[in-house]
């Protein structure tokens, strides 16, 4: 392609950083983890429809250290991605698109998708120790 | 001033030619998405450290079954939608846009319909 020399805007790096550009950018990102989740999750239920075998492999993989806090980062990113997709839904109706608003509803998403995996993994913890 | 000829109007295709096709589907998807999803991670809470009969169990009832399908469905489109607006964004050497673009939409399809069958089996057996 040919250059053209006109002006253009900005660079990234020169914006310092702010609450809603870096929720924007998470929500972009945690979608993309989420895409690499289903194929886990493809992994998983053709691990269970294949039979015992398959699904204690499966189940040893996932169950593993690293695959642990995969899943964990799969948990969050589901959260995030959940709560943040509210808020945008609620964006396409015309709602809370003010700056104070769109800050507070941003802090929320923060604190309710840490919280709900917190309370998700305390659960996985529990369940797993009765195992 | 309107800058758009009556057709243009009349037809609500906009530049890109596709219309809202595109944002409707991500966001009727997106919709579906929030009770299913919730529904799934608790589902899953339920057979965290389960034998492979009880998970089997769990997940394999009609009720589950359809709404797993449902889940996954919703799932693979959606990633399909969000992933095109990423390669769209950032590939811009055409024919590997285009290569990308082609084969994420086979791919969804496809892994799409390999969870689909996984549940089924997960349900019926065999």
């Amino acid at each position: 392609m040919k250059t053209v020399q006109r002006p253009l805007s900005p660079h990234l790096q020169v914006y310092r950083p702010q609450l809603t550009s870096v929720l924007s950018i998470t929500h972009r990102g945690t979608g993309v983890v989420l895409s690499a989740g289903a194929l886990v999750l493809l992994y998983w239920l053709v691990a269970l429809a294949s039979g015992p075998e398959a699904y204690a492999g499966a189940q040893r993989l996932l169950g593993s250290w690293p695959g642990q806090i995969v899943l964990l980062g799969f948990t969050f990113s589901l959260y995030y991605h959940l709560c943040n997709g509210i808020r945008h839904l609620g964006w396409d109706l015309g709602l809370g698109l003010d700056l104070p608003t769109a800050y507070a509803s941003g802090w929320a998403v923060v604190a309710c998708s840490v919280g709900m995996t917190v309370v998700t993994w305390a659960v996985v913890l529990v369940a797993g120790g009765a195992r | 001033m309107k800058f758009r000829a009556p057709l243009a109007n009349v037809r609500g295709l906009g530049s890109a030619k596709e219309g809202t096709q595109h944002f409707y589907a991500q966001r009727l998807t997106a919709i579906a998405l929030v009770p299913l999803s919730l529904w799934f991670v608790f589902r899953l809470l339920s057979v965290v450290g389960a034998d492979y009969e009880t998970a089997l169990a769990r997940l394999g009832s009609p009720l589950d079954t359809l709404l797993l399908v449902a889940f996954l469905v919703a799932t693979f489109h959606h990633a399909q939608l969000g992933l095109q607006v990423v390669i769209e964004d950032y590939v811009h050497t055409r024919w590997l846009k285009l290569a990308g673009l082609v084969s994420l939409k086979l791919a969804a399809v496809l892994l799409g319909a390999a969870s689909v069958l996984a549940a089924l089996r997960i349900s019926f057996g065999g």
